[in-house]
């Protein structure tokens, strides 16, 4: 029986949506970013300026909208990084020989023991800040999430009976691996990627408030925050309602994920 | 009992091997030469240049380099600081206290309200509203919710002081910021533990005995609920040690974030490198003593592999 999914997951997958379009159509939502006004500086939210204005009088609003594109750009490339070396690594040690799942597997174990926001600050101090350190040092730093899901789903595929027929019935390795390992150990990898998304999006934005992310004046949701926590006494709006999206953009791809996941396990989706 | 010990604590040597050659092999791959770094903006002449290729041990072969490095760092010497050119352990040394403090006492308040709040909240509704306010807590940036306390704690109400390290009641607001997040996701794994714990037949038993449902919940299902708790030590040191390094800047606190943050600031690579290590040798002791702890606690385990 399908059950139509809860108002909490139709309001988050609805801004999930309106977050995309401003990720990839910013200037249908929102005037430029970078436009200052310098009569209208630190004005409280209001009919002109929803989310009110910055130290420069720029639009809080605008500037959160056009945001949009570097902090999921961010989230979604050191995702894709994490799922593509997580899910090779993962079949491999789930197919190699013993001694070399020992030596994969506890290199995933040596990956988790680093906290994963110092961890990229390794990866910072060595590649330099800018997007290319934050997406990179994101991607590896998460990637043993995917890499234990995969294994563990390889070693239940490797024996299960297609494969041993495809085994038999002879082919390449590698032919075998992709036409039959790797369609089925991928089930649980998108719902998976999406509540890691929402991770990704969290330490990018932990990381640009730091100021190791983007550089300004290009707007970005941590580094807003930490520009704004400067005027906080006087104008909470610049660094609070930034940060109250990217909150809501967490919690709305958690709650759609979790959803998905519960449908996709055959639970009872809440 | 001794086999299963044995192969934990080598598994942890192992892991703990392995953090440590990652990161000299992130030492390798940073782009400029190592004598450039020491040198910075220090007089530059071939006379100082020989003498630090000297004095460091450049010119030995990586090889050797990398097992010299190995064991000092199994004698606890994780190298000089390029720019204090001070040893890191004095460095870290002096700067682990202030942290410690705030790590632990958010510890300590993480972990009491995810005790209340997974007790307490049972009922269905008050568990629809616990369960939105976790998810909530979890998805929040960590400076967010410090900047949102010092707006109102602070500068509203005046009742903590803004930043700074003096007394207890500068501690205050950058310990709950650090707690809220840990409470988020302790609350849903004590919640989860307690559910299935209270479907075990011993449950079934306490209530037949005549036992009120608040006295099986405190007394025979929450001690199985803490159990997979425990497992979670090691990712709730990484989770305040990170939070740590966001929270100490919010607030303006000294400490190891900011000595960290100072030190990718200015490409202080050892200083970096030694935190980051220092940390990997925490989570490894951390988890493998929660795996002891478990052969202990639990006999089943004893006799797998």
């Amino acid at each position: 029986m399908m059950r139509l999914p809860g108002p909490g997951v139709a309001a988050s997958a609805a801004f999930l949506a309106v977050a995309v379009l401003a990720a990839a159509r910013p200037s249908w939502l929102a005037a430029d970013p970078l436009a200052a006004d310098p009569l209208h500086v630190l004005e409280a939210p209001g009919a002109a300026h929803w989310f009110g204005t910055d130290q420069l009088g720029r639009d809080v609003f605008d500037r959160v909208v056009h945001g949009a594109r570097h902090s999921l750009a961010i989230g979604l490339a050191a995702t894709l990084i994490a799922v593509t070396a997580g899910v090779t690594l993962g079949v491999l040690a789930g197919l190699a020989h013993r001694y070399a799942d020992e030596a994969l597997t506890r290199g995933f174990d040596a990956l988790s023991a680093f906290p994963l926001l110092l961890l990229a600050l390794l990866f910072i101090t060595i590649a330099g800040p800018g997007t290319a350190g934050l997406v990179g040092a994101i991607g590896i730093a998460t990637l043993p999430h995917y890499a234990r899901v995969v294994r563990a789903q390889t070693f239940v595929v490797r024996r299960a009976g297609y494969v041993t027929g495809a085994v038999a019935y002879g082919g390449t390795r590698l032919r075998l691996v992709a036409r039959h390992v790797l369609p089925n150990v991928l089930g649980p990898v998108p719902v998976l990627a999406m509540i890691g998304l929402g991770e990704a999006v969290l330490a990018a934005a932990g990381l640009s408030f730091l100021g190791m992310g983007p550089q300004p004046p290009s707007p970005e949701w941590g580094a807003m925050l930490a520009d704004g926590r400067n005027y906080l006494r006087i104008a909470w709006w610049a660094s609070i309602l930034p940060g109250v999206v990217v909150t809501l953009t967490v919690v709305s791809l958690t709650v759609v994920g979790r959803h998905l996941q519960h449908r996709f396990e055959g639970r009872d989706p809440r | 009992m001794l086999r299963p010990v044995l192969r934990r604590v080598a598994t942890g040597l192992v892991v703990l091997w392995a953090a440590a050659t990652a990161a000299y092999l992130a030492l390798l791959a940073a782009p400029g030469d190592t004598v450039d770094s020491i040198v910075g903006d220090g007089a530059d002449t071939p006379q100082i240049r020989a003498q630090i290729i000297d004095e460091w041990g450049l010119d030995r072969p990586a090889l050797v380099q990398y097992l010299d490095y190995l064991a000092r760092a199994a004698r606890g010497d994780l190298g000089r600081s390029y720019l204090l050119h001070r040893p890191v352990s004095a460095i870290v040394g002096e700067q682990v206290g202030p942290t410690l403090r705030l790590a632990v006492l958010a510890a300590a308040l993480g972990i009491a309200l995810a005790l209340v709040l997974a007790v307490t909240t049972r009922r269905p509704w008050a568990r629809r509203v616990s369960s939105a306010a976790e998810l909530v807590l979890v998805s929040t940036p960590p400076f967010l919710i410090g900047i949102v306390l010092l707006s109102v704690f602070s500068f509203r109400l005046g009742l903590f002081p803004v930043s700074g390290d003096r007394g207890f009641a500068a501690l205050v607001l950058p310990a709950v910021t650090l707690a809220l997040p840990v409470a988020g996701v302790l609350t849903q794994v004590l919640r989860d533990g307690l559910d299935r714990a209270l479907d075990e037949p011993f449950a079934v038993t306490a209530r037949a005995r005549g036992l009120r449902e608040g006295a099986v919940l405190v007394r025979h299902a929450l001690r199985h609920a803490l159990l997979p708790a425990v497992t979670l030590v090691g990712w709730l040191f990484g989770i305040l040690l990170g939070g740590a390094v966001i929270v100490e800047q919010v607030f303006g606190r000294p400490g190891l974030g900011q000595v960290t943050l100072a030190a990718v600031t200015a490409k202080d690579l050892p200083v970096v490198l030694a935190v980051v290590v220092l940390s990997a040798l925490v989570y490894v002791v951390l988890n493998t003593a929660a795996d002891l702890a478990y052969l202990i606690v639990d006999p089943r385990l004893r006799g797998s592999r």
